[in-house]
């Protein structure tokens, strides 16, 4: 098989089993499913931003934050119906992004991941702030009503994966287009020399800010599903661990790939629950034996980066490309 | 009035806090070029390993001054085990090792020693010798003591050979080879001070915020803050931004109230290195095409 | 075997190779130089005798090799080098840059005599020995990079374009005293210098560099005396 065929059949037959799997697992799947699908968007965010052009964010849990406070909020006090309010998180998270990236332009790569580290960090705190409970709930957060499913014959877990998997599909095509395209190259032309990029006439400044705000969209997107779709958010669910969790997903699941971001959302829900199920029986369900699984996300973390630089995707890439010969 | 002036004293307790944070962050950045996000967790871990030392019996300075070796030996073994092998690869590992050291440290903490909240104690005396209202006797033991660690620092990189060496090899490695510094070793040395003045900053805030492993987060950021603002080459001036930091944390807690402090910090970063990336007494770096 | 002998040194820059199997030798208290135009290689051998480009082929000095170790280990055989550029440490005072020349050093008695020596030879130096570096001027930088590579009390000095950007009176200086300590003290020396003329003054053997190969090589007498080669190669 080549590989263009190759890739041609694995995409239908991923795209076959999103549709199908949902049908054949029992509900609370469903719903971890739903989780990794909005899970692998924000992932998908992150890397267009660190994979393409070689912007570090160690904050985009605040984007995500963002994007499920606009949801919430949009919800909880003006009463909006869920399904509207997933453009305009996007479109805030998108504003955020860019007025963030802007100033970023100045600031190369480490004094980014510091200014966005700076983010995460003082974002729980600014969003327990009491003068906007009104608006955010402070530090008990939201809780939020989503109706029943509106079709006879899904249950709403299904419905609320079909939902997610509706804005993951497209933002997925999205990413794809971008990538293969002129944006896409001039991306690319950024992060592997950005002084020669901006020789060639490539408007850098804007596509930075850009491209910081389309994985704004990502991340806001993600956060604003994760609010409807859990029906709660607070605070301490956008921390600076979140950031890394982030991070790590990105990493174990390789760069500047889409089905990294995949691979990348299922390590950020399945393998900590698997690790803990494993973790449990062995020592009896001590909640500290679970800081044992963080710390072998560290140590697995540096294990990737320097044995596979290209993280897990890039690793089966390259494996698949020589027996696809 | 009073009360201004008991808030100046006490922040700049914290301050010098925030400056051996900001003095241990530039060290690294001058050796390695990147920063050490996981600083703050060192310190932290540094603080448990007195705490255990305390709770075995040992006596508080004898814990003290063990701690400050083990760190200082363990910052050595890091920079030699895990960032020398990595030393040209990009950005983006170097990124991701340090995340990867915050989270071990951080979960390691919480596996061995448990995430309750624990009692650290204080070296200083109750009461003051003298009478006064303006500042308590742990803030001022603490000033005292880290004035005194930085002093030494400071006498240490001025006058020894060895300082002398490692502010040739920060400057420029390549000279520095080339009369005889063994620069991965002095970088190691860089790394190992870096960590014993966290253990200092750890072991002396521990008993203001309580002992647990996610105490240091606010701190570091603090920290970077200092660094940032007096400029990210300039130990003397990390130093100086830390304790101005210090400072300013009371008073924008006076004017704006105590519960943004994170953001006042991530504006005076954001604000800084937009600019004046140079900090305070800081030199631009020029980037050569 | 001659005190530094180098067969077959090749020099990579990356995939890129600088130095095309080049052989050459200096005898103890000799000086040689290593001419050629830009690019064709004169540093890229000086870098690889400090080990600090990847290299192939055998580099000898007093009878071991060297080749494959590294920098700091190398300078601790005696081999001293004045770079392209001359890396004085800028922030630092003139006379700290000179205790860093005898870092590796343990003989504090014969670091400080040997202070005395490099004041002796660069009065000027001494004059300002508790300015900071970044403020001397270009010659006198010139001769404290000369003078922080005495402090090692080598036994082989490695100059890379000393003349570099410096008024031709100053030049003349810092060639006489280059002779001085060669004669006086016995220091080997290997030049590698554009100006030809000069480095042909100084030195008694000579190679030509021209894209990472020798072309000629003789003793300076013969090279200088060729009127081909001079025309050829040397411009004038």
């Amino acid at each position: 098989m080549t590989m263009p065929r190759f890739r041609r059949a694995s995409i239908i037959v991923a795209f076959a089993a999103a549709i199908l799997l949902p049908f054949g697992l029992e509900d609370f799947s469903v719903f971890q499913l739903t989780q990794v699908l909005y899970l692998s968007i924000a992932v998908l965010g992150l890397n267009l931003l660190t994979g393409f052009t070689g912007q570090f964010s160690l904050g985009h849990s605040a984007f995500m934050a963002i994007g499920a406070y606009t949801a919430g909020i949009m919800m909880d006090q003006w009463e909006v119906a869920y399904y509207w309010t997933i453009v305009p998180a996007g479109v805030v998270c998108f504003v955020a992004g860019f007025l963030f990236g802007l100033p970023a332009l100045r600031l190369e790569g480490l004094y980014l991941a510091l200014a966005t580290f700076a983010l995460a960090v003082a974002a729980p705190q600014l969003l327990k702030y009491e003068h906007f409970e009104k608006y955010t709930g402070g530090v008990q957060g939201l809780d939020l009503f989503k109706p029943d499913s509106p079709v006879a014959f899904l249950s709403n877990d299904q419905w609320w994966y079909f939902f997610s998997l509706f804005f993951g599909v497209l933002l997925i095509i999205a990413a794809w287009n971008l990538v293969r395209g002129r944006t896409g190259r001039a991306m690319i032309a950024i992060r592997d020399n950005p002084i020669a990029a901006s020789t060639m006439g490539i408007n850098t400044s804007v596509y930075k800010a850009t491209t910081f705000g389309v994985s704004g969209i990502y991340c806001g997107v993600a956060g604003a599903l994760s609010a409807i779709v859990v029906e709660f958010i607070a605070p301490e669910s956008f921390t600076f661990i979140h950031a890394i969790l982030l991070l790590i997903a990105m990493v174990i699941g390789g760069l500047a790939s889409i089905p990294a971001a995949i691979i990348g959302g299922a390590f950020i829900l399945y393998v900590p629950n698997f690790s803990e199920a494993v973790v449990d029986s062995f020592f009896g369900g001590d909640p500290s034996s679970k800081a044992l699984v963080w710390i072998s996300f560290g140590v697995i973390m540096i294990v990737v980066v320097y044995a596979m630089p290209t993280g897990i995707a890039g690793f089966i890439k390259r494996n698949l490309r020589r027996i696809a010969r | 009035m009073e009360e201004v002036v008991q808030q100046v004293l006490g922040g700049l307790a914290t301050g010098a806090i925030y400056a051996c944070i900001a003095l241990s962050v530039v060290m690294i950045y001058q050796a390695i070029d990147h920063f050490n996000f996981a600083q703050g967790e060192m310190a932290m871990f540094s603080a448990f390993i007195a705490w255990q030392l305390i709770d075995w019996g040992a006596n508080y300075w004898v814990a003290f001054f063990v701690c400050i070796v083990i760190s200082f030996i363990g910052g050595i073994a890091i920079e030699r085990i895990i960032f020398a092998p990595i030393h040209n690869a990009p950005i983006f590992t170097h990124i991701v090792v340090f995340i990867a050291l915050f989270q071990i440290f951080n979960a390691g903490a919480g596996y061995i020693w448990e995430f309750t909240i624990k009692e650290f104690p204080s070296p200083f005396p109750d009461r003051l010798p003298f009478d006064t209202t303006l500042i308590g006797p742990h803030d001022l033991g603490m000033m005292i003591i880290t004035l005194v660690m930085l002093l030494m620092i400071f006498l240490f990189f001025r006058f020894t050979p060895l300082g002398l060496a490692m502010r040739a090899a920060a400057a420029s490695p390549e000279s520095a080879r080339l009369v005889g510094i063994k620069v991965g070793w002095i970088l190691a040395l860089g790394w190992g001070l870096a960590a014993a003045i966290g253990a200092v900053a750890g072991m002396m805030i521990a008993p203001v915020v309580f002992l647990e492993p996610n105490m240091m987060l606010g701190i570091l950021l603090y920290g970077f803050a200092g660094a940032v603002v007096g400029g990210l080459t300039s130990p003397g001036g990390a130093v100086f931004g830390g304790f101005l930091m210090g400072v300013v944390e009371p008073l924008a807690g006076m004017a704006i109230g105590s519960e943004l402090k994170l953001t006042v910090a991530l504006v005076v970063i954001v604000t800084i290195l937009i600019f004046r990336p140079s900090g305070l007494f800081g030199r631009v770096v020029v980037q050569r095409v | 075997m001659a005190f530094l002998d180098v067969a077959n040194l090749e020099a990579f820059y990356g995939p890129i190779k600088a130095l095309h199997g080049i052989s050459f030798s200096l005898e103890q208290g000799g000086i040689t130089t290593i001419l050629g135009a830009n690019g064709a290689g004169k540093t890229t051998t000086l870098r690889s005798i400090c080990g600090m480009v990847k290299t192939g082929g055998q580099i000898n000095f007093g009878g071991e090799s060297i080749g494959g170790k590294k920098t700091e280990m190398i300078v601790r055989h005696g081999i001293a080098h004045v770079p392209e550029g001359r890396g004085t440490f800028v922030r630092v005072t003139t006379e700290e840059n000179l205790k860093l020349g005898a870092f590796s050093r343990r003989d504090v008695k014969g670091v400080a005599e040997d202070m005395e020596r490099v004041y002796g030879y660069f009065p000027r130096l001494k004059e300002r020995r508790n300015q900071q570096a970044g403020t001397l001027s270009g010659g006198e930088q010139q001769m404290l990079a000369v003078g922080r590579a005495l402090m090692l009390r080598p036994r082989l000095m490695l100059l890379d374009e000393p003349s570099f950007g410096l008024a031709p009176i100053i030049v003349q200086e810092l060639f006489e005293i280059l002779r001085v300590i060669n004669q006086e003290e016995g220091v080997s020396m290997l030049l590698v210098e554009q100006n030809a003329t000069l480095a042909l003054n100084l030195a008694d053997h000579a190679y030509l560099l021209e894209t990472g190969r020798v072309v000629i090589s003789g003793t300076s007498d013969e090279i200088s005396a060729d009127e081909t080669i001079r025309q050829s190669y040397l411009g004038y």
